[in-house]
């Protein structure tokens, strides 16, 4: 099996100072990672370092085969919650439509005359896009006016529209409820299980995906552990990779709580920046 | 012969059409009605409507200066403007930082107040009252020269062709920029350009409607378009469709009534856009209506749980902590 991502005692600094270092990870071709941590551990800055936004202090870095950077055109990437207000007023359908040609030059509209073979293919692959994530009965809504579940669907169809071999979704859970947190994190494991796409999504609270993630990521204290959940979330790896003691509890349904786990001060905390 | 208004729509055209100087109006009026609402529909998109108001106030300094120099006004409008634009668009973006448009409308703000107190020293210096003051702030639209046409006419087709060349990544920057600045979309260019672009369609829009009535054409159609419709094709081809409506229906008046053009244009375009937001609250009404009954919220959501097969013991969320905060 080949390696969809690979660091290699990798280290990244910003502003002068050490995000994380002694970073290795390598995660095959179809499987579906979590990345976890506390606020400023550095999981958007790993992202940033993946899709090539980023350089390396040290070690080395390969996605996909390739410098990080080199085949964006084969990741969806889901950027940090944006939540579009009510006066969006952009059709679901033209936002997914984006994901797909965005990016290149010309006009917003659909295509006609000679173009109508290539504006056809390009109408299908949305709509299939749509139909994945289940999005049908409100992509031909304002995006604004959809529920917060209901343009994470969207948008995540919008990083699918073209068909990646990778999806990185930064807090695709955030400031969704419950049940809407469960059924994103079954979306996606479908996505990952029926097309092989490999998946990187960041979390804050590993409870909603223990179902479903093949192994975690916990970045914590400037440095990572990876491995299944089981062997991760536990008060001696956390403890370790905080140097203080942390304990992990699981309570009788299975879910895990961390406690003594001190909060990352927000110093480059990305969301701050991004709204 | 006196125009009148009759009941006969083919009569009421070729009394528009009897004079010269009423073709050059309809003329420079269509021209500027479609750039000025295609270029406002990317501005509404982009909610960049205090940059397009203060860009219009650059109109003022410029014809100002123009005069002093002795030159078109034409000329001061369109260099004041630009240059309003590529000001804004380089103050308020910062390298390797998102747009943030709280620091947008402060600089914009700042802009149009700097450009108000150079035109007024411009004016005093010039040494009294510029004759056209009034036309400077209502428009002319009477007066357009053949070379003013044509002058409107190139400026109207070069902002359109950057808007069909950069049309798709600008809506893609302006909708999702975090996104489209991942996918190779050259953001901060593609604001800067398309500031300038404003620019110039506001200096030929104000030339038309004069600075204070700008957004007559340039606002009304695609702000009336989008509480239309959400669709992008649809939405551009009303805003043009409108523009034009209103530019040349409100001359007509103008012309059969001899009272202001300014007025009649701005005026319908009140009316057009208070029935627009009228038929779309309805609209919504009805739809919320059908929504309750159908349920149409919960419908999708459950489906998929359903599908996804979210197991029975997770359930149990909803009673426990989101996500433990620093213990001790």
């Amino acid at each position: 099996m080949t390696a969809a991502v690979e660091l290699t005692d990798a280290a990244v600094r910003l502003g002068g100072r050490t995000i994380w270092s002694d970073v290795d990870l390598l995660v095959p071709e179809g499987e579906f990672v979590a990345i976890l941590g506390p606020n400023g551990a550095g999981k958007s800055t790993l992202l940033n370092v993946l899709l090539g936004l980023l350089r390396l202090d040290r070690g080395r870095a390969q996605v996909l085969g390739g410098a990080p950077g080199a085949h964006n055109e084969r990741i969806g990437y889901l950027p940090q919650r944006r939540v579009f207000d009510a006066g969006t007023r952009v059709r679901g359908v033209d936002m997914v439509r984006l994901g797909l040609d965005g990016h290149r030059w010309g006009l917003p509209l659909p295509a006609v005359g000679r173009f109508g073979a290539r504006s056809r293919e390009a109408r299908e692959r949305v709509q299939e896009a749509i139909e994945r994530v289940g999005a049908g009965t409100y992509a031909g809504r304002p995006i604004g006016e959809c529920s917060g579940g209901e343009q994470q669907r969207l948008l995540i169809a919008q990083a699918l529209v073209h068909d990646p071999r990778m999806l990185i979704l930064d807090e695709p859970l955030d400031g969704l409820d419950l049940p809407n947190q469960a059924a994103v994190a079954a979306l996606v494991q479908g996505i990952c299980r029926s097309a092989g796409v490999t998946v990187l999504l960041v979390a804050h609270d590993v409870n909603p995906l223990l179902p479903y993630v093949d192994r975690v990521l916990y970045l914590a204290g400037g440095h990572a552990a990876m491995g299944p959940v089981e062997e991760v979330v536990t008060s001696d790896t956390l403890s370790g990779l905080y140097g203080a003691p942390i304990e992990v509890l699981r309570t009788t349904d299975g879910r895990l709580v961390v406690v003594g786990q001190p909060e990352a001060p927000h110093l480059h905390g990305p969301r701050h920046v991004l709204r | 012969m006196n125009p009148h208004l009759t009941f006969n729509l083919v009569s009421d055209v070729h009394q528009l059409l009897a004079y010269q100087f009423m073709v050059n109006a309809l003329q420079a009026a269509g021209i500027v009605a479609v750039t000025a609402a295609v270029v406002g529909w990317f501005m509404v998109v982009r909610a960049e409507t205090f940059a397009g108001h203060t860009l219009s106030m650059m109109s003022f300094p410029g014809a100002a200066a123009a005069a002093l120099a002795g030159l078109p006004l034409a000329w001061g409008y369109f260099a004041f403007c630009g240059v309003g634009a590529l000001v804004i668009a380089g103050s308020s973006s910062r390298r390797g930082r998102p747009r943030s448009l709280g620091r947008q409308s402060a600089v914009v703000g700042m802009v149009g107040a700097g450009a108000l107190a150079v035109g007024y020293l411009l004016l005093s210096l010039y040494g009294g009252v510029l004759e056209s003051l009034e036309t400077l702030l209502f428009g002319s639209i009477f007066g357009v020269t053949r070379g003013e046409v044509l002058t409107l006419a190139i400026v109207g087709v070069c902002a359109i062709a950057f808007l069909v060349v950069v049309g798709r990544p600008l809506l893609f920057a302006s909708v999702d920029r975090s996104l489209a600045a991942a996918g190779g979309v050259p953001v901060g260019l593609l604001s800067a350009g398309f500031l300038f672009v404003l620019g110039l369609a506001v200096a030929a829009t104000a030339q038309i409607t004069g600075v204070l009535l700008v957004f007559a054409l340039l606002l009304a159609p695609a702000a009336i378009a989008r509480e239309l419709t959400p669709r992008i094709g649809l939405g551009l081809a009303l805003s043009v469709l409108l523009g034009l409506v209103i530019a040349w229906v409100g001359l007509g008046l103008s012309y059969f009534t001899n009272d202001p053009a300014g007025f009649f244009v701005t005026s319908i375009a009140l009316a057009l856009f208070a029935a627009a937001r009228l038929a779309r609250g309805g609209l919504a009404g009805g739809l919320r209506g059908r929504g309750a009954a159908g349920g149409r919220h919960g419908g999708g959501l459950h489906g998929l749980d359903a599908a996804g097969g979210r197991p029975d013991a997770h359930h149990g969320h909803a009673a426990s902590l989101p996500h433990p905060a620093g213990g001790h």
